[in-house]
């Protein structure tokens, strides 16, 4: 095949078309629901310090006060929220995301993001938005739609609860569930539940239809909010197809003084597992303290939901270029 | 002592488990987008020739085997060990008979071998794709019969037995490939 020299593009003919079909499709989608297109920038001089997300950096001087480090963005999410809080009403955006070290089968350093944000909205209604979106862009009208817990969802399969189970259950599950090697990671709950979920439940999800898991262990808030409780959870949901994961959505967190906390959470992880350091966006925090109207925002991988549409095996086969071809 | 972290995994890298030389089949990226990333690999073990599965958390860092390959010229077996030689130091090896394997059946003196090593010692011996070696005893051949397409077992020198068409005759020198143990063509010489 002439495909293999290295200075044509992975993608055929039929994945570029796809890629500017969807393109198209979505943004048709949000301009009939009067969400507003905009841009962010790439480079930053903060990056969110989520420590299972590592960023890329570049010396530059780019403001003409000397160099210095400047993030590419691993999601538009903190910009956006600036916007937001700055009134900018419902908004979208595709752009370029970037991801240290992320890099398989779904997996691309950099990659294209749809995310979007909507004021006012109950996470019920943005997963309303999610689904017609998706079956929209993959024209599958009649793909049903399945809403499952994340604690029922580790109940029902693996006979867990994954709020009460310690990282000694979990690991044992994970050994009768046959995870070679299991038995010598040295994991945290969290570690855990992201091994099982990886490995015996995500291959499972989205058959035949979009499948929403929510609510989350406060653990895994991120940058949602948490409703409390006797059993708190976090008010976010991650949507699969085909056993994929494709987004991620979030109640957003709208308390400025949680948020610096959990960023400081961070930071004493990344320090932990010397991690590059990465300093709280003051900014951000600022904008919240301003006031981010209550909004439920998503941030879905186009590049998988295009592997979806073509059936496509590796994320390769829907970019123009791959890194080693880039 | 050499090591590999997870990112640098690939198809063909070798690495140690549990005191065993290994080499990586498969490697799969697994991350959920907001949580641990894992490799999930398909590993050979270089000893045993057994492919297992094993899950690595991303960034951990794996000891780094000691196997190369390396085009050695076999010289002779004693009866225990078969010796080979680098052709540039002249320098000599001995395999056993658990690294020479199947191999043993293919292997002519003179012939460039690839030679696994794992710390310095042959772990395993694959023979030239092509030998070329000499019927040492079969059935009569049948003169003329150049058409009917039958065939007839054959041993060679080196104690290999291949199907052969039913002209042949002892004394004469055949092509053959070792990865699948068939005649290919007859041939003048080596």
């Amino acid at each position: 095949m002439t495909r293999d020299d290295p200075w044509r593009p992975c993608a055929d003919h039929t994945a570029l078309r796809a890629r500017a079909r969807l393109l198209a499709e979505l943004r048709a989608f949000f301009a009939a629901r009067g969400v507003l297109e905009v841009e962010t920038p790439v480079l930053s001089a903060a990056a969110n310090p989520d420590p299972a997300i590592e960023p890329l950096h570049l010396q530059a001087d780019l403001t003409g006060t000397g160099a210095r480090r400047w993030f590419l963005q691993t999601s538009p999410e903190l910009p956006m929220k600036r916007l937001l809080a700055a009134g900018s009403g419902p908004i979208y955006q595709v752009c370029k995301v970037f991801r240290a070290d992320e890099c398989g089968r779904r997996h691309h350093p950099e990659f294209s993001l749809l995310e979007w944000y909507r004021p006012g909205f109950p996470l019920e209604d943005l997963m309303d938005e999610v689904a017609a979106l998706v079956r929209r862009l993959l024209s599958r009208p009649a793909l049903p739609i399945e809403r499952l817990r994340y604690r029922d969802l580790f109940l029902d399969t693996l006979g867990i609860d994954p709020w009460t189970a310690t990282p000694a259950q979990l690991r044992s599950v994970a050994a009768t569930r046959g995870i070679a090697g299991a038995g010598e990671l040295a994991l945290d709950t969290d570690g855990w539940l992201d091994l099982l979920l990886s490995h015996c439940l995500e291959p499972h999800l989205g058959r035949g239809r979009l499948t929403f898991v929510q609510d989350y262990p406060p653990s895994q808030a991120a940058l949602a909010r948490v409703l409390p409780g006797p059993r708190p959870v976090a008010r976010r949901f991650e949507v699969y197809l085909a056993g994929m994961e494709l987004a991620n959505g979030f109640d957003e967190l709208l308390d400025a003084a949680e948020q610096r906390r959990r960023f400081r959470g961070n930071q004493v992880r990344r320090a932990a597992h010397d991690q590059c350091p990465v300093s709280p966006d003051e900014r951000f925090l600022a904008a919240l303290e301003a006031g981010l109207p209550p909004c439920a925002g998503v941030a879905l991988g186009l590049d998988r939901l295009l592997m979806c549409a073509l059936g496509a095996e590796r994320i390769d086969a829907v970019l123009t270029f791959s890194a080693d071809r880039a | 002592m050499a090591s590999y972290k997870t990112n640098e995994f690939k198809g063909g890298l070798k690495i140690m488990l549990d005191g065993d030389p290994y080499t990586i089949v498969e490697n799969e990226f697994v991350k959920p987008g907001k949580g641990q990333a894992f490799n999930r690999v398909k590993v050979r073990n270089l000893k045993t020739g057994r492919v297992v599965e094993k899950t690595f958390k991303s960034g951990d860092s794996v000891e780094a085997a000691d196997v190369h390959e390396t085009d050695l010229q076999y010289l002779y077996n004693d009866g225990e060990m078969w010796h080979f030689m680098d052709t540039e130091t002249f320098e000599q090896i001995g395999a056993d008979a658990a690294a020479v394997g199947d191999a043993a059946k293919w292997l002519k003196e003179q012939d460039l071998c690839k030679v696994t090593l794992y710390n310095g010692a042959p772990l395993s011996v694959d023979p030239p794709n092509f030998v070329v070696l000499t019927i040492t005893e079969t059935d009569p051949g049948l003169r003329g019969d150049t058409a009917t397409g039958g065939t007839k077992p054959a041993t060679l020198e080196t104690g290999a037995v291949v199907n052969v068409p039913l002209f042949l005759e002892a004394g004469e020198m055949i092509r053959v490939d070792t990865r699948s143990g068939e005649y290919l063509s007859r041939a003048k010489e080596a």
